[in-house]
């Protein structure tokens, strides 16, 4: 039991806890000036929670290489993309 | 018991990754639209974000993400086939989905107690339009989790399939996932 607890998961969990704070911190105006370059910051972070939700809960890092490589181009490519249209703005 | 080592694999039925990989579509479409529109009248997006319950969608967030901890704990509980934990495990989710399901609800009767509505103006119509097609995803996720519930209890641990499981869980990852981005977009992003 003890080993599920204290598990890679419980690991991504604290990380994806901490990256929400961070995030919900720099969208109300800590520390970034400019509040595209927050906003851009905002972003990356949520793909890169979604990037540990998608390979650790949903457990893609187990998949094969070409399911992976699938899922992660698509994380990374809606990350440029979203970065991109508020830059943009 | 040592780290297992396992074989590349799908998790789940193959079915499901249709249906997951076409909402993922769907929804990166509709968070392109969302930028597009708030770049043609930033001004209007900024002023209704700043109407939004911060701390609520704070909260929805931490909900989703502990659910989705529970959710692939119990399956990993079920392939260490240990008795009784992955029908909590799935429980705990559940209970988490139906929190987050009533902090909707008071946010939009909050809001719409102040006379805003999704025909107010376009942020608003993409936060009640998307968090509300998000909240039908959730109720689904809900009917799911109590599948798995029902299907872990019906039978001993040794007999439970956890590819079903994974099937499930994979849904509810999704739910999760998308409400990430959801919140970045309409909360967070200046």
């Amino acid at each position: 039991m003890r080993a599920l607890l204290w598990s890679r998961l419980t690991v991504v969990w604290l990380l994806l806890v901490a990256a929400t704070v961070l995030s919900w911190e720099v969208g109300h105006g800590l520390g970034i000036e400019d509040h595209r370059i927050a906003a851009v910051a905002v972003i990356v972070v949520a793909l890169a929670k979604v990037r540990f939700v998608m390979m650790d809960f949903m457990e893609i890092r187990h998949a094969p290489l070409w399911f992976r490589l699938a899922g992660e181009a698509w994380t990374a490519g809606l990350a440029a993309a979203l970065a991109a249209l508020i830059l943009a703005a | 018991m040592t780290a297992r080592i396992r074989a590349a694999h799908i998790p789940g039925e193959p079915g499901i990754w249709l249906f997951i990989g076409g909402d993922i579509v769907l929804f990166s479409l509709l968070f392109v639209v969302f930028l597009d529109y708030r770049a043609a009248d930033p001004a209007l997006f900024a002023a209704g974000r700043a109407v939004l319950d911060q701390g609520l969608g704070l909260l929805n967030t931490l909900l989703m993400l502990t659910s989705s901890w529970f959710v692939a704990t119990g399956v990993e509980a079920a392939r260490r086939r240990l008795d009784g934990v992955p029908r909590r495990c799935f429980a705990v989710a559940l209970a988490c989905g139906a929190g987050f399901g009533v902090v909707k609800y008071f946010e939009y009767a909050a809001k719409i107690a102040t006379g805003i509505t999704p025909m107010t103006d376009d942020f608003f119509m993409f936060y009640f339009v998307y968090t509300g097609i998000h909240m039908i995803h959730v109720l689904i996720g809900m009917a799911v989790l109590a599948a798995l519930i029902g299907y872990t209890r019906s039978r001993p641990t040794a007999a439970v399939n956890v590819q079903h499981l994974e099937t499930g869980a994979s849904f509810w990852h999704l739910v999760d996932l998308l409400w990430i981005v959801l919140f970045a977009l309409l909360y967070l992003a200046a």
